[in-house]
């Protein structure tokens, strides 16, 4: 198991230094970093200076291997457009923005699985079909035009729900702030969760039925049954527990996509969050966040994968004994 | 090393006619029997046609300036009160006509969407012929790579592709590299599954009698690729394209709401609806309405069409 763990560990790590290399070759090389940093009227003098100082004469090595050491903690320099740390205005936005993917993929399990097993069930019936054509219908509406049809109606139209911005929200601790304690922060929250949340639904509930399905074939479903158990146990206690083991993957792969998803979202409903900052990086060419974002989102990702691995073991023990044996 | 030369023979005799084999094939009927497809192909036949020949359908040129006057602006569609029967669909903000604007529209999200998708299954196949032949080192060198581009989901990589060319190309005219950028971003978020499935149809093929036989009498592995293996690994790409089709199309409009994409000179679908979003809360609702339903009945019928695809060609589901 800790060889298991060793292992995984290694290959995170590895990915990692990847995604940090590229995120380099981005700062480096796209654009010249001195000219983002330094006004017009700069003399040529000031420029040497400060290229030396950011140590931009260095070997190209050299100059990696400071880069991946000042992004181990946490230090991606200064913003062009902002002039002030990646990591502060990152981690100002970081809340907004977790916040919402953990509210949307709790929503998407939470209506994604049921209809999943219930159209698996209850094929023929009238509303698995209706599930069905709904989740193609998820699955070709671009998120934006989710948001845009969430806003007309319940903003324009109702004038129930907020078409922009978090609410009122509560300090917690130094720096985390949250929407979900006051009242114009949930009701803030709703649509754009929903409007994250409807794609992964559909992914979800597809999956699991197609899972199900596949599930309901096996040998044992027949055994189970033969020895005479209830319809509900089979279903449920047999069937449903073995077609969650590849739902967690792509549901813990999924979280990572939820977030850089959110780049839209929070567009739609202009959600303060990382997204809407990684953005304007792009709009406006701000090298320091776009790097920085890149490998947030493959930490996330790295730490995701680590803990479903993890928790296929705890899940099916097949795999204990694997790996105990390997 | 010495070129052998060898005239195979034609393996089959070309007696039958495309259209008959065709008309013959498992694959039209089962086409023809499921209605919902029917109704997506002959959808996705007309948006098709109409972005082929929407300079002939459309009644003005909206890329046109001299063509767009500010006086029009904001006019309601012909059937609502107030509308103007000039124009069909009502105007935007620029005093365009909305009908031109989307039929344009459609060709450009339809063009950057096939070549998107075209780059991005050249890119793929090429990679993963490459890494399911060649094997060792190369092969694990570029599966690496697709593993790591698959952390990140296609928007996020083609949103930085799109960032890294804007600044590379940095002082060029937007409206001139627009285009471009949006097909080398998608075709680079998109090549990952292509490259997946060749290689492993290329490792199981490559251990085929037939492969071994081309290496035998001296063929180079590029021929022995293009020519033996890469027709015999095409029915999933197939598939994978017709899906990603619909992906591209719903990414580059996205790119273009988000502001990155298509300037709104030269609208594609989601530049009309990101205009039309701000004129969401003052009324003007067909702005944003009719590109959104083309968009939306698009992207349903190709992703239609190509969930029947999948199922057509998958032999377990027979």
């Amino acid at each position: 198991m800790i060889a298991f763990i060793i292992r995984r560990l290694f290959a995170s790590i590895g990915v990692l230094i990847a995604v940090g290399l590229i995120a380099f070759l981005l700062f480096r090389y796209v654009g010249d970093p001195v000219n983002q940093m330094v006004g017009i009227e700069t003399p040529e003098s000031e420029r040497v200076a400060l290229r030396q100082q950011l140590g931009l004469n260095d070997p190209t090595i050299v100059q990696a291997f400071r880069f991946l050491a000042h992004a181990a903690r946490l230090d991606f320099g200064i913003s062009y457009q902002f002039k002030q740390p990646v990591s502060e205005l990152i981690g100002a936005r970081m809340p907004a923005t977790l916040e919402l993917a953990f509210v949307a993929s709790i929503m998407s399990l939470v209506t994604g699985i049921p209809m999943g097993v219930y159209t698996a069930l209850r094929r023929k019936s009238a509303l698995a079909k209706l599930f069905e054509a709904l989740s193609l219908v998820g699955i070709s509406l671009p998120t934006f035009l989710i948001g845009i049809l969430l806003i007309y109606l319940f903003s324009v139209t109702l004038g129930w729900l907020p078409s922009f911005g978090r609410g009122d929200v509560v300090h917690i601790g130094s720096w985390w702030t949250t929407g979900l304690l006051t009242a114009s922060g949930l009701k803030s929250i709703i649509m754009p969760a929903i409007t994250l949340a409807l794609f992964q639904m559909t992914l979800i509930m597809r999956l699991v039925r197609a899972e199900m399905l596949e599930v309901l074939r096996a040998d044992y479903i027949r055994f189970a049954r033969a020895r005479g158990l209830s319809e509900r146990k089979v279903h449920f206690r047999h069937a449903l527990k073995n077609t969650l083991v590849p739902v967690i993957t792509v549901v813990g792969l999924q979280l990572g996509s939820i977030v850089a998803f959110s780049i839209i979202t929070e567009t739609v409903f202009s959600w303060p969050g990382m997204g809407q900052l990684f953005l304007q990086s792009v709009q406006n060419v701000d090298i320091p966040i776009m790097a920085a974002y890149l490998l947030f989102i493959a930490f996330l990702f790295v730490i995701i994968n680590l803990v479903v691995d993890l928790l296929y073991a705890a899940v099916d023990p097949r795999l204990r004994v694997a790996i105990h044996g390997a | 090393m010495s070129e052998i030369t060898v005239e195979l023979p034609k393996s089959e005799p070309a007696s039958r006619s495309f259209i008959g084999r065709v008309r013959d094939s498992d694959l039209l009927a089962s086409f023809l029997s499921s209605k919902v497809t029917v109704v997506a192909g002959v959808l996705t036949l007309i948006f098709f046609l109409a972005a082929v020949l929407a300079p002939l359908i459309a009644p003005t040129n909206p890329f046109d300036p001299a063509s767009n006057f500010l006086i029009d602006s904001l006019n309601p569609p012909r059937f609502v009160a107030g509308g103007d029967a000039r124009f069909l669909l009502g105007t935007d903000d620029q005093g365009r006509d909305l009908w031109s604007a989307i039929l344009y529209g459609l060709r450009v999200s339809l063009l950057i969407g096939v070549f998107g998708v075209l780059l991005g299954g050249a890119i793929g196949i090429t990679l993963g012929l490459i890494a399911g032949y060649a094997g060792g080192r190369i092969d694990s060198i570029i599966m690496r790579i697709a593993d790591v581009q698959l952390t990140f989901p296609a928007i996020l990589i083609a949103l930085l592709v799109d960032g890294v060319v804007q600044a590379l190309l940095k002082g060029q005219n937007r409206e001139e590299t627009a285009f471009g950028i949006l097909v080398v971003s998608i075709g680079l978020s998109f090549w990952v599954q292509y490259a997946r499935t060749v290689r492993g149809s290329t490792l199981v093929e490559k251990n085929r009698d037939y492969v071994q036989a081309a290496r035998l009498i001296g063929l180079s592995p590029a021929r022995i690729l293009a020519r033996h293996i890469l027709p015999n690994v095409m029915g999933p790409v197939l598939v994978i394209a017709t899906i990603n089709l619909a992906l591209a199309i719903i990414t580059e409009a996205t790119l273009s709401f988000l502001g990155v994409g298509l300037p709104p000179t030269q609208p594609s679908l989601g530049t009309l609806i990101r205009i039309g979003q701000n004129f969401l809360f003052s009324g003007e609702w067909w702005i944003v309405t009719f590109p959104s339903i083309t968009l939306a009945a698009l992207v349903l019928a190709v992703n239609l069409l190509g969930d029947w695809l999948r199922d057509a060609l998958n032999p377990r589901l027979k």
